[in-house]
């Protein structure tokens, strides 16, 4: 039976948001993020735990959690799992991430709980519990989860903090990356290596997509809210608190500044200082143009963009207001948009991914009538703008990390299923590998055929390469023979002879001895110095020896001759070898008969 | 396994270690005590000092004593890679990468390396800041340095003395730096691995583990059990070793450095209540950021509220800034501030509550903003070079002010006694938070490695406290001492290396049970040798070979090496065989007992069977199939390696 590796996605399985894939592999369980839902209020907003066990706790079935970045798709779920449905086990995450995470959480549980007046929904202990679990991870850093589960942080560039992870159990491993964007490399630390996983697991949100430049979409980005600013209306961004929007706040921070243009910018959340302050204390994890100036001239520390109030959306003439949440699903971005809707003047530019059943999916799709709450309906007339600033791997990044990792098979998630098979054929067409895409609750088996790992002993070794030289010979392989001792957990290859010593046996000499009759007038070393010369000149290429004790070696095969006192004529041959060394008995034997019946 | 050791200074090491044909340099410090044999260097022109007799005041360079011109020990071309454990053992790494024909990377962590560009950008900036309109070179000739006056005359190895370096020699160097994370596993050609641990030193200090599958080597440099700020030492992961190469312990032994601190303190806090100033010449990172957060507490209680705090140095902004942004290689205290968010250090709000000002230089806005009495902060520790030479002409003449020493890497003595006569109070409050022998002691009891490595100064007590035996590493076995230009052979005996057995091969081996719990398969196989690493797969099957037509070319092809047969053990049992060979249709056999076994006559076949404890020999004649069949009998009773 081949070892193997089973995919499991309990969310984000041909869909976008809920991200929870369980993987085993090696014997071990692993659970790659636990996030929410966005689209959903009830039970399907959180993957479905009850798969991995039906009652009790997870702890005694997962080795491990790891969250790949803070954004609620990804970790929304973590204290419902950890502390409702019960998990005690190491949860891992990157420093960025445990910082920001709880933060995010919170504020998750406030709009749900506090706002919208749900019950049996964690609570802030909770959130607190539960980061009491987590294990910060550094980039690069070979974590041991026990002594045979290995993990190892890359970074990814999607949002601040955001990993890919390397996964190992013995020669076995998978790669689980958000979504990677190219730019990743522009950080100092180095992509992912050539590492040649099992399994790529990858996302793949905008599959289809190959987007523009980054520069393209920052100018088209920019000259929008110009025009719109210029005309008088007002222009909604809305974003979540972190990751994108404050790449978009510096551009527009050094837009203002070079257009000097006065029409104000807010930033909404009372996050958002904060979220500027992680940035600034988490600086390594930015990109290495932000780094590279940070002494001289911190980017987070904003001179244009201001806090918000709610009561400013009333104001009189233009601005720009980034407010969170992103899809336009809640909060406070849902109410700036309702205000502003109406007029034709204004904008709301959608930065990033929205998934079905928001607001943002709904007028990205060209809807102008939404229905409210309360039966009411809202006239959408205001211009709607989307722009994919969202760090998540398109195509062409996906690709590339392909190249780069050359993985042996490729599994896509987080993904809508059209999109997903699209890039699936792309990639078994490009690089010949399996690609699979599981809906969730569906497993993904990939047999692996790892190499066994084995203590050589150097002498052995050694002499094996002394013996082939230094360069491998195509039309001569060199070949090693030795005895494998497995003792309890080890491996150990040796010489047979070191074997024999090293488990204390003593060695079974087999011997066997031929004995051919025949008629020679010469005298006994005549005639064996007659065998000899004659193998000698008919053997070329083997080892034929004449030795001082009379006797003749071909190869390992002893010859003597003996004559008897009567008859010296009558002599008697006598052919002897060990049960290792008989191979050219009978070369030896039909020649020496040969010539003595001559 | 050799170690070429090329400095011999214990807390600025610099070694080279050959393992497994990779060629490894350990850190690779800078001695800078020979700038004491100089002049400082002032800002502003000193009469006093330029008329001091008995100094050679000609000679202008300040020069940085190198670690060891290596040249006559190894090749410095051939250094693979160079593995840096801390910010204060990379000084020389111009001199090394620069110049000498290096073609190897760098390895470092990343506060290592930004901290290390900071300090060398300091020196750089400290010796351009005053340039010389000339400079002597020719008295380094031994002829010529014999004639020099005073204890110049006497220094050793002065043609080793090089010029510091420039800023494009540093970019250069530090271009191939290539950063690594704790526990980071990074891959030598295949044939060895390294990892850094943290070491509790300094922000993003390290030792390093050396090891192949087989083989370990612990480098310990510059290693802190003490909380301050940075990550605690990784002690489990020096467990096994082989070899522990022990470098970098305090210079300050009977120093506590808790102790230290109060003095520090109480002796600034005295200074500034009757009306003088303080000047702390230091390092513009590191133990600077323990004062400053100490005084942060201090300031408030010592009712030190209203003294300016300065710090000049040109790169005090960036250290200041640099040690806020480096959250993962912090201590767990400092972690959880990050996590909130707020600064990891105090000093970020004392520079808020501009009770801490920060200057490039003594020039510029210092001069206006400057109020007396005040603390400075600034350097360069030697007294030679630096904004501190300024200080020193300023403050020296008044009783009330104090220098309050803390870097403990030169002697405190020699550093003052071009300013002397002084007046003004000298207090050496060294800190050094860098192992002690007791600490030591207790960390190699715990890791046991097999042998020690250590610098001579470390086996035996001080010189000025020769009864102090507590001041010494006295292990069991004894510590292997090494001196400057030492080549140690490390006591290493590498029995085994990792292969890889491919799957298909795997597969096809036939294990058998020997005793119980272990099994032995004979295993024939195809090596493969690549960047290091060896597969074992199967042995290709020949192609076969057209049935010949003349027996005679066969003859003339050398032997082909086939699968030889395996190695036999064990013993024949006279009865069971007996019957077997019953069971095969060999009945008449006569039996006859010899001294060391038994003679089995098969009579109906004229063939003899010897039965011996350790060995079986079958004299048969011209008959193939019975020899065969008697073969496969014995070898029924027999194992197979």
């Amino acid at each position: 039976n081949m070892p193997e590796i089973n995919v499991t996605p309990l969310g984000a399985g041909q869909d976008v948001g809920r991200s929870c894939i369980l993987v085993s592999i090696g014997g071990k369980n692993i659970m790659l993020d636990c996030g929410m839902h966005m689209g959903y209020n009830d039970d399907r907003r959180f993957p479905d735990f009850s798969y991995i066990t039906q009652n009790g706790r997870l702890t005694d079935f997962l080795d491990c959690v790891i969250i790949s970045h803070f954004h609620l798709d990804h970790c929304g779920a973590l204290p419902y799992m950890s502390e409702m449905v019960g998990y005690d086990g190491p949860i891992y995450m990157t420093h960025p991430t445990k910082a920001i995470c709880p933060i995010l959480l919170e504020d998750f549980r406030k709009i749900t709980v506090d706002k919208k007046g749900e019950t049996n929904f964690f609570t802030s202990q909770m959130i607190k519990d539960c980061m009491k679990k987590v294990v910060p991870l550094n980039l690069h850093q070979t974590v041991q989860v026990d002594d045979e589960l290995e993990i190892k942080a890359y970074y990814a560039g999607h949002v601040l903090g955001a990993a890919m992870v390397h996964i190992k159990v013995g020669s076995e491993s998978v790669v689980y990356t958000v979504s990677v964007n190219k730019y990743a490399k522009s950080h100092i630390s180095a992509w992912i290596d050539k590492c040649r996983p099992d399994i790529l697991i990858s996302e793949s949100t905008y599959a289809t997509t190959i987007r523009d430049s980054k520069r393209c979409r920052e100018r088209d980005f920019l000259k929008k809210v110009h025009e719109t600013i210029e005309r008088g209306g007002k222009v909604l961004i809305p974003v979540f608190a972190l990751g994108r929007a404050q790449e978009l706040c510096i551009l527009l921070e050094t837009f203002w500044e070079r257009m000097n243009l006065k029409a104000p910018i807010y930033f909404s959340t009372g996050l958002t200082e904060k979220a500027n302050h992680y940035y600034k204390l988490f600086i390594t994890w930015t990109n290495q143009k932000i780094r590279k100036t940070f002494v001289q001239r911190n980017m987070f520390e904003f001179k244009h963009i201001k806090a918000f109030d709610r009561s400013y959306a009333d104001n009189p003439g233009p601005m720009v207001v980034f407010a969170t949440p992103g899809m336009l699903h809640a909060g406070q971005s849902l109410q700036i948009f309702k205000k502003w809707a109406g007029n034709e003047k204004n904008m709301v530019i959608m930065p990033g991914y929205c998934v079905q059943g928001t607001i943002g999916h709904k007028i990205l799709n060209g809807q102008r009538k939404l229905e409210m709450e309360g039966r009411a309906t809202l006239d959408v007339k205001l211009q709607v703008e989307y722009m994919s600033f969202s760090a998540h791997a398109d195509a062409k990044g996906i690709m590339q990390l392909i190249r780069m990792a050359e993985p042996r098979n490729m599994l896509l998630v987080h993904g809508e299923a059209v999109k997903m098979e699209f890039l699936k054929g792309k990639i078994e067409q490009e690089f010949s590998i399996d690609c699979y895409m599981p809906a969730n609750g569906e497993t993904a088996t990939v047999t692996t055929n790892p190499s066994v790992p084995v203590d050589i002993s150097l002498n052995l070794l050694k002499r094996e390469m002394a013996l082939g030289g230094p360069l491998p010979d195509p039309k001569k392989p060199r070949t090693m023979h030795g005895t494998l001792i497995m003792k309890e957990n080890s491996l150990k290859l040796v010489s047979s002879e070191q074997a024999l010593k090293e488990l204390g046996l003593n060695e079974h000499q087999l011997r066997f001895t031929c004995r051919v009759q025949l008629q020679d007038p010469h005298s006994d070393p005549d005639t064996l110095h007659r065998i000899y010369t004659h193998l000698k000149s008919v053997l070329k290429g083997y080892t034929i020896q004449h030795l001082p004790d009379g006797t003749v070696m071909v190869e390992s095969i002893v010859i003597k001759v003996s004559s008897s006192a009567e008859d010296t004529n009558a002599k008697v041959l006598l052919l002897s070898w060990s049960y290792q060394g008989g191979e050219y008995f009978f070369t030896a034997l039909c020649i020496v008969k040969r010539l003595m019946y001559q | 396994m050799k170690l070429y050791c090329l400095s011999g200074h214990p807390t600025l090491p610099c070694n080279v270690l050959k393992f497994k044909s990779t060629t490894i340099m350990l850190d690779c410090g800078l001695d800078t005590t020979s700038v004491l044999n100089f002049l400082p260097l002032p800002l502003v022109h000193s009469p006093r000092l330029s008329k001091l007799p008995g100094w050679i005041s000609k000679d202008g360079t300040i020069n940085l004593e190198k670690v060891l011109d290596a040249r006559e020990l190894l090749d410095l071309s051939t250094i693979d890679v160079i593995l840096i454990s801390n910010y204060h053992c990379m000084m020389a790494l111009p001199y090394i990468t620069e110049h000498t024909g290096f073609t190897g990377t760098v390895y470092a962590t990343e506060p290592t390396l930004q901290i290390g560009r900071l300090l060398m950008e300091e020196v750089v900036n400290f010796m351009e800041r005053v340039p010389k309109a000339q400079s002597a070179t020719c008295w380094k000739n031994k002829e010529i340095q014999r004639m020099l006056p005073g204890p110049l005359k006497d220094a050793v190895d002065v043609w080793t003395w090089k010029r510091c370096y420039s800023m494009q020699e540093v970019n250069s160097a530090l271009s191939k730096v290539q950063l690594v994370g704790y526990s980071q596993k990074v891959e030598l050609f295949g044939a060895v691995q390294v990892s850094p641990l943290s070491s509790g030193y300094s922000l993003g200090s390290s030792n390093w583990i050396i090891q192949s599958h087989h083989e370990k080597v612990s480098y310990v440099s510059g290693s802190s059990l003490l909380t301050t700020h940075p990550q605690p030492m990784d002690q489990s992961s020096l467990k096994n070793s082989d070899v522990l190469i022990l470098t970098g312990l305090t210079q300050m032994p009977t120093a506590n450095p808790d102790g230290m601190l109060g003095e520090f303190c109480s002796n600034l806090a005295m200074t500034i209540r009757a009306g003088g100033n303080v000047l702390v010449p230091c390092y513009s990172s590191g133990v600077i950021y323990d004062l400053l957060e100490c005084l942060y507490q201090f300031i408030e209680s010592a009712s030190l509220g209203t003294t300016p705090f300065y710090f000049i140095s040109p790169v005090a902004n960036s250290s200041l800034e640099f040690s806020q942004i480096f959250a993962e290689w912090l201590c767990h205290n400092k972690q959880t501030k990050v996590y909130l968010p707020e600064p990891p250090f105090p000093h970020a709000e004392l520079i808020q509550t501009n009770k801490l000002k920060h200057y490039p230089s003594i020039h510029g806005d210092f001069s206006s903003e400057f109020r007396q009495p005040c603390v400075v902060f600034t350097g360069h520790p030697s007294l030679r070079f630096g904004d501190v030479v300024h200080f020193m002409e300023l403050w020296g003449k008044s009783s009330l002010n104090t220098i309050i020493f803390t870097e403990p890497d030169f002697s405190y003595l020699d550093a003052l006694a071009p300013y002397q006569p002084l007046a003004m109070k000298c207090v050496y409050c060294p800190i050094d938070t860098r192992l002690n022998f007791h600490q030591v002691s207790k960390l190699l009891k715990e890791v046991q490695p097999l042998h020690v490595v250590c610098p001579e100064q470390y086996t035996q007590p001080p010189l000025t406290q020769s009864h102090r035996s507590d001041l010494m590493l006295e292990l069991q076995p004894p510590p292997m001492p090494y001196r400057r230009c030492s080549v140690l052979n490390l006591p290493f005996r590498r029995r085994y290396e990792r292969v890889y057995i491919l799957p298909e091969l795997a597969n096809s081996l036939v294990p058998s049970e020997i005793k119980p719990g272990v099994s032995v398969a004979t295993v024939s196989a195809v090596v493969h040798s690549k960047d290091n690493k060896h597969t074992l797969q199967s042995v290709p099957k020949p192609p076969p070979v057209a049935p010949s037509k003349k027996r005679k070319r066969v003859m003339d092809e050398p032997p082909v090496v086939l699968a030889p047969k395996p190695l036999l053990s064990g013993a024949v049992p006279l009865e069971a065989f007996l019957a077997t060979l019953q069971k095969h249709g060999i009945t008449e056999v006569k039996v006859e007992e010899t001294a060391d076994g038994h003679i089995l006559h098969l009579q109906a076949e004229d063939t003899l069977i010897q039965l011996e404890e350790d060995g079986t020999h079958i004299v048969c004649d011209n008959n193939e199939p019975l020899r065969t069949t008697l073969r496969d009998l014995v070898l029924r009773f027999l194992q197979k390696l």
